[in-house]
């Protein structure tokens, strides 16, 4: 799987999939594998981050996102320090760069963000001489999921390459789905999205997906299902007529996944909604590898903080 | 021959080396790895508990060789493990970018083991510092000791090896190249020189 020259990593930050080649996202896949390795031994910490600072700074709830990098900063005895929106300076009235100068001046090496505006990570990226990781920038992009999703059916499958991935549920408002799109379709699987009219933008094939408007459709021969989280928060300003409905036509239950493949593997970004987009039985079944992304998530954390806080060829080339 | 799982192949690692004399050729090398493996089973007094483990890259086919001459004397398989030190070097802030990590492979518990780390050339005794903090975090063994095919001399820190196949003067414009048939094709010792500045 190795190629030839290997590639080496020279970006200050991770912003998004879509300016990543093909061969970056396989250096990142790769080196995770090694990460997965760490955590599986009695003392799950490496020093190799010893003396690193990183900031997690978090602009929207999020539990599992900020858990995992925690953790991932952690085992490689990073300091982390946690910032985030509620009782901090920005309710004052502080603007994000001004909070990112202030972060700077405590000279920190990588700094993760979330934040409910896309392109928030990019303008921090640009101010910022620390190393930026985009953990969810509104509805544009989530790299770190799309990488552990790729990462997680690389373990099960063997390969990403040929795959029919099936992404079903709230298309228009996920950030994960098109982090994933980008990468899968880079990687050579193809991708089926489905979900109800109103929550499917415009001019989504351009992205080089099909489009489906029923759940048979979207899942027949399916290597992988990806069900998507639907926003009950968002519910007011959404466009589903009742979550039993929705349940009814777009919930995965094991009698509808019938017609994918046999060993077709169940995913969920988390956290899930049982019974509105995925039922019990299928959360908990055979097939679902939803546990397997959460442990994975922190190995692929790990390789790209690894990779971000080596100082790139630009840096030393200073 | 066991093979520890897992492993890539990977090409020599010379460029712009000038070979200067071979060190040691495939018969010389057999035969030397063969005493390593005497010795080893000999201070252990036997072959309960031992564990032999390589250090990336080429201290993985030595483990592997010793082990396979231990198989034959002793009638006995030696478990086998593989270190990437990677993660614990002492440069990684001053190296970019970031070197691959590869992964490491520890068969079962170490605790109570008496766990012989093997590696090609002992030089500057960073590398085997890196291996030994990696190693207690898999546990606990009953003691480590080191063994190498050549000893080159130049120590940075205060390490030596318990077992050595052949000491080596040289010096720090040289460079010693150990080939084995699994990771390059050819089984010899060669000393080469960088190009003068």
């Amino acid at each position: 799987m190795a190629p030839e020259t290997p590639v080496r990593w020279n970006r200050k930050d991770l912003l998004g999939i879509a300016e990543l080649s093909p061969a970056e996202i396989e250096l990142i896949l790769d080196t995770a594998e090694s990460f997965r390795e760490v955590g599986e031994r009695p003392i799950k910490k490496v020093p190799t981050l010893r003396g690193k600072t990183v900031i997690n700074l978090f602009f929207e709830s999020s539990t599992r996102t900020r858990s995992s990098f925690e953790i991932a900063e952690k085992r490689l005895t990073a300091d982390n320090l946690n910032f985030s929106v509620s009782g901090s300076a920005l309710e004052k009235g502080e603007s994000l760069v001004d909070t990112a100068l202030n972060l700077q001046a405590m000279a920190p090496d990588l700094i993760v963000i979330r934040h409910p505006y896309p392109g928030a990570p990019h303008m921090l990226a640009r101010r910022l001489k620390a190393g930026v990781i985009n953990a969810g920038d509104g509805a544009h992009e989530h790299p770190t999921q799309a990488l552990l999703d790729a990462y997680t059916i690389r373990r099960h499958k063997g390969r990403l390459a040929g795959l029919k991935v099936a992404i079903i549920g709230d298309i228009e408002h996920s950030r994960v789905v098109r982090s994933n799109i980008h990468l899968l379709t880079k990687m050579g699987a193809r991708v089926t999205v489905a979900g109800p009219r109103t929550l499917m933008p415009a001019g989504i094939e351009k992205m080089g997906v099909e489009v489906a408007y029923t759940l048979a459709d979207a899942i027949r021969g399916a290597d992988v299902i990806m069900m998507l989280r639907i926003q009950l928060e968002r519910q007011g300003r959404m466009s589903i007529p009742s979550v039993k409905e929705y349940f009814q036509l777009f919930g995965l239950n094991t009698q509808r996944l019938a017609g994918a493949k046999e060993d077709v593997i169940i995913m969920h970004p988390g956290p899930m909604n049982r019974g509105v987009e995925i039922a019990s039985e299928v959360a908990d079944g055979p097939f679902s590898v939803i546990l397997d992304q959460v442990a994975n998530g922190v190995a692929v954390r790990m390789a790209v903080l690894y990779l971000l806080a080596g100082g790139a060829e630009h840096e030393t080339a200073a | 021959m066991p093979r520890i799982p897992g492993r890539p192949a990977e090409g020599p690692v010379a460029k712009n080396l000038t070979p200067k004399k071979t060190i040691l050729d495939a018969k010389q090398m057999a035969r030397i790895i063969r005493r390593m493996a005497g010795e080893i089973v000999e201070s252990n007094r036997g072959v309960a508990d031992l564990m032999l483990v390589g250090i990336r890259t080429r201290g993985v086919p030595l483990a592997e060789a010793i082990a396979a001459e231990i198989q034959r004397m002793e009638g006995h398989q030696v478990p086998l493990g593989s270190l990437d030190i990677t993660l614990y070097r002492d440069d990684l802030s001053t190296i970019a970018p970031q070197p691959l990590v590869k992964e490491s492979h520890i068969p079962g518990h170490i605790d109570g083991c008496l766990v012989v780390l093997c590696d090609d050339v002992l030089y500057t005794g960073r590398t085997v510092r890196a291996a030994l903090d990696q190693l207690l975090d898999y546990g606990r063994p009953r003691a480590v000791r080191l063994a190498v095919l050549i000893d080159r001399g130049h120590r940075e820190l205060p390490i030596q090896a318990d077992v050595v196949g052949k000491t080596v003067p040289t010096s720090s414009d040289e460079v010693v190249e150990v080939n084995f048939n699994s990771t390059d094709g050819a089984e010899q010792v060669r000393l080469l020189e960088r190009p003068t500045r």
